[in-house]
Formats: structure tokens, sequence, C-alpha cells
């Protein structure tokens, strides 16, 4: 399987990228670790005449603190987010969820800028970025602005990204020390996109629940804010009983399209179970 | 037809050069072009690891890497292991251990547990299996593929005699 003939750039600046972009117009397609986009122009669902890589651009790779923030460039890979030390400390929700995307390989290639761009419902980052209140500073060679993930995510590979626009870094707030976080994911086997997956951020005072996030991998043609099951939860004790009410509430606004992963029902379901997981172990790391 | 791009890369610490449409991928030039024929072709879809190479020191599936994105890059094929005829503890390890039946994936295998072992010299059982989980084995011989790796993490750790 080869994909239909294309140019290819690969500039070494995010003005001279953007430069491209804007000469190219709707014929170009950013190339960021490739394992999407590439497979889809095998496919021929993809086929762009001109192919930007970004993988030259250095100022897009890396991880640091800043102002309370942790700031990740786009084209940073999911191996590197598992590696880092630095996330491992200060954000270790995004550690274990890129531990849970795709297989060894693809995490050397995979960034963390593709998956959010890329709208696909099945990406886990978009999950994780939503409970962490991350935001995303989005590049044209007009100016910048800096969206926030809430909002980010409007429908099946539909963002706010704009055309001409390219995602340089991804902005989250350094959690509170304390927050208790889980990312509980279903897949039939390695490699494979979730069946159903959620993702919690989740502080505690004492027996109550002061602040809680919940949101919903691949069950709706986009990622999903638990927002009525977060809202059942806040400001009172966590129990058997008010978990599998959030649970039930995450379920109503479950929408999945059936495939060979399982049809509605049982992926609804899988999303409820993967809620009160994710709720249950957030509550075992969160500081009381 | 797309403007051909002149590539230059290093291939088992040999220079090469190889001219490909943008479209070609890096498994194709290996194979076609560059004659390393021990990186195979199983998936073509980024799924079986049996195209596994070792580029800039990351474990990539080269059905799903463009040559062009391969500009001045460093590579090891299976083809680089063995050294004056005496195998890498590697392929001695998947030889001892068995870590092979029919043979197609063991080239992406030990391409992938090269890296494994370069980042994590003495891995437990299970960061084997889960590092090593983009490599798929048909005959289903896990159980001595994690064996192999072993005895290679073994043998590559200990004070040469």
């Amino acid at each position: 399987m080869i994909p239909r003939e294309f140019e290819y750039h690969a500039p070494t600046t995010i003005p001279d990228a953007l430069g491209l972009l804007k000469q190219f117009g709707d014929e170009a397609k950013l190339l960021a670790g490739g394992h999407s986009l590439l497979p889809m122009m095998k496919l021929r669902f993809a086929q762009p005449g001109h192919l930007i890589d970004l993988g030259g651009i250095r100022e897009l790779k890396g991880i640091r603190e800043e102002g309370g923030a942790l700031r990740i460039g786009a084209m940073t890979t999911e191996n590197e987010l598992i590696w880092s030390k630095l996330l491992q400390d200060k954000c270790p929700l995004l550690v274990e969820g890129a531990r849970l995307i795709s297989d060894p390989e693809v995490r050397y290639k995979g960034t963390i800028g593709g998956d959010i761009s890329h709208g696909d419902p099945g990406n886990d980052h978009p999950a994780l970025m939503l409970v962490l209140g991350a935001s995303f500073v989005l590049k044209a060679s007009t100016g910048e602005r800096v969206v926030p993930a809430e909002g980010f995510f409007v429908g099946s590979f539909a963002t706010l990204l704009q055309p001409g626009e390219i995602m340089t870094e991804i902005r989250i707030p350094v959690p509170a020390p304390g927050t208790g976080y889980c990312y509980s994911k279903l897949k039939r086997k390695v490699g494979d996109f979730a069946t159903a997956a959620a993702a919690v951020t989740l502080r505690m005072k004492g027996e109550t629940v002061q602040e809680v996030a919940i949101a919903l991998t691949n069950v709706g043609a986009s990622v999903l804010r638990a927002r009525a099951a977060e809202d059942s939860l806040r400001g009172k004790a966590m129990n058997d009983a008010s978990i599998a009410e959030a649970a039930r509430l995450a379920m109503r606004i479950c929408d999945p399209a059936a495939d060979q992963r399982g049809d509605a029902e049982y992926k609804t379901a899988m999303a409820g179970e993967m809620t009160q997981r994710a709720l249950r172990t957030a509550r075992s790391r969160a500081t009381r | 037809m797309a403007k051909k791009h002149a590539v230059s890369f290093k291939l088992n610490g040999k220079a090469v050069d190889v001219v490909v449409e943008p479209r070609e991928l890096l498994i194709h030039s290996l194979r076609e072009k560059l004659q390393h024929t021990g990186p195979h072709i199983g998936c073509e879809t980024s799924h079986c690891g049996a195209c596994t190479v070792d580029l800039n020191g990351m474990s990539v599936k080269s059905c799903t890497v463009l040559t062009v994105q391969c500009q001045g890059a460093e590579m090891l094929t299976i083809e680089g292991f063995e050294q004056s005829g005496a195998l890498h503890a590697l392929q001695e390890g998947f030889t001892q251990e068995h870590g092979l039946q029919c043979g197609y994936c063991t080239p992406g295998m030990i391409t992938r547990a090269y890296r494994l072992l370069k980042e994590n010299p003495s891995p437990s059982e299970e960061e084997i299996r889960y590092w090593m989980a983009g490599n798929l084995c048909r005959c289903t011989g896990y159980q001595n593929i994690v064996k192999a790796v072993q005895y290679a993490a073994k043998k590559m750790s200990s004070p040469r005699t």
C-alpha cells in the first residue's frame, strides 16, 4: 500500500512551515508522527498534494515548566512523555495515558500535538487534556491564539484548528499536589483504540469531593465531558452508591458507533465501568 | 510525477544514497533499492512490527516512515548485528532459547529488543513484555522470545571473559 503522489516539504522553522501552509492551502497536510496520516494516505482517505513534515522543527519539541504550567512542544513524542521525569513528578496522569497509547514503536513517532489535532474520537489525549484543563497554542502567519481544550473538539475529526494554523504547544496547569487521577482504558489488544476509556482528576477534602473532572474517549463523535456525573459527585462523600450514580450519568451522554469493538449498548456499559474504575483509582491516589 | 529526492543516510555504518519519490516507504527502499531484505513486510499497516528498524535511536516501523524523512539518519537493520562472523548476543539468545519458529518476525523482534536493552539493560519480564508489545509473533512463541531477550540482557551485562 503506497500513498498517492505528493510533494514533500521539510521546513526547519515554524515561520517556514506557516509559509508553506499558506502557499499550498487546501492541498497541504501537516505531517507529525505520521501514524494516523500515513495509514489514511495509504487507504486514500487522505490525498494531500503537499506534505509538510514538522519533524525537523526543533522548537516544537520539549517539555518544560514555566509560570505554574507545563509547556509541551506539540511534536513531543508519546515515549518522550512517558520518560519525562518532570511529567512523572508533576503530571503522572499524562504518563499513565501515554503508556496506554498504541505500541512502543508507534510511541517513538506518535506525537501529543498530532494526537490532539487529528480530532479522532478514538485518540486518548483529548480526554486527558479536558480533565487537566489544558490549552493549546495555535500559530498562524497572522499571529497566535491560545484556546482551551474545553470546546476545542467539536466533532468527529473536527477541531477549532483552522486551515493555515499549526498547533505548536500544549499548556497544562500543574495539578495541585495531592490531586487524584486515573486513565482507565479498555482495549481489545495492544495497538487498538479504546473500546471505551475514562479520564479523571479528583481533589478531595477529607471524605468530600472538592473538585472532579471526568472525560470519556471513543463513545461519541468526539471526546465527551461528563458534566452531570461531575456535578453529582461534587461537594459530597464518595462511596459505592455515588460512584455508581456518576457512572450512570456518564453513560447517559454516550452515543458510540457500533463497530468490531462492540455494539452501542456494550460500549456504553464499558464507558460506565471505566468511569467507575477511574473514580475509584483516583480516589485511592488523592490526598485527603 | 512528483519530484524525486536524493536521500542519504547511514545504514549499518555505511553511507548510502537512494533516489525516491516522496511517497516511497522506507521498507521498500530498504528491500528493493538497498537489498536489505531482513526487515520484512508483514501487515504494511504499522501493526505487526516485522519491518522494525532502528532509526536515530528509535525503534520504528519502516512501513509507516517515508524514505524522504530519513535524510542524514543513522539506521540499523538486522543485517548490521553480526560483527566479523560473531553473532550479536540477541541473535545468540534467539538461537539458544529457541526464540523463533518460522522466523518471519525475528528481524523485527531482535531490532526492537536491541533498542529496549540500550534503554533498559536489565528489564524485568513485565518490562520486556510491555516494551516488546509492538511486535507480533504468529507462531505464538512469546515465552521463548522473552527468554531470548533475558539471555541477551544477561550476556551483555556480564563482564567479558
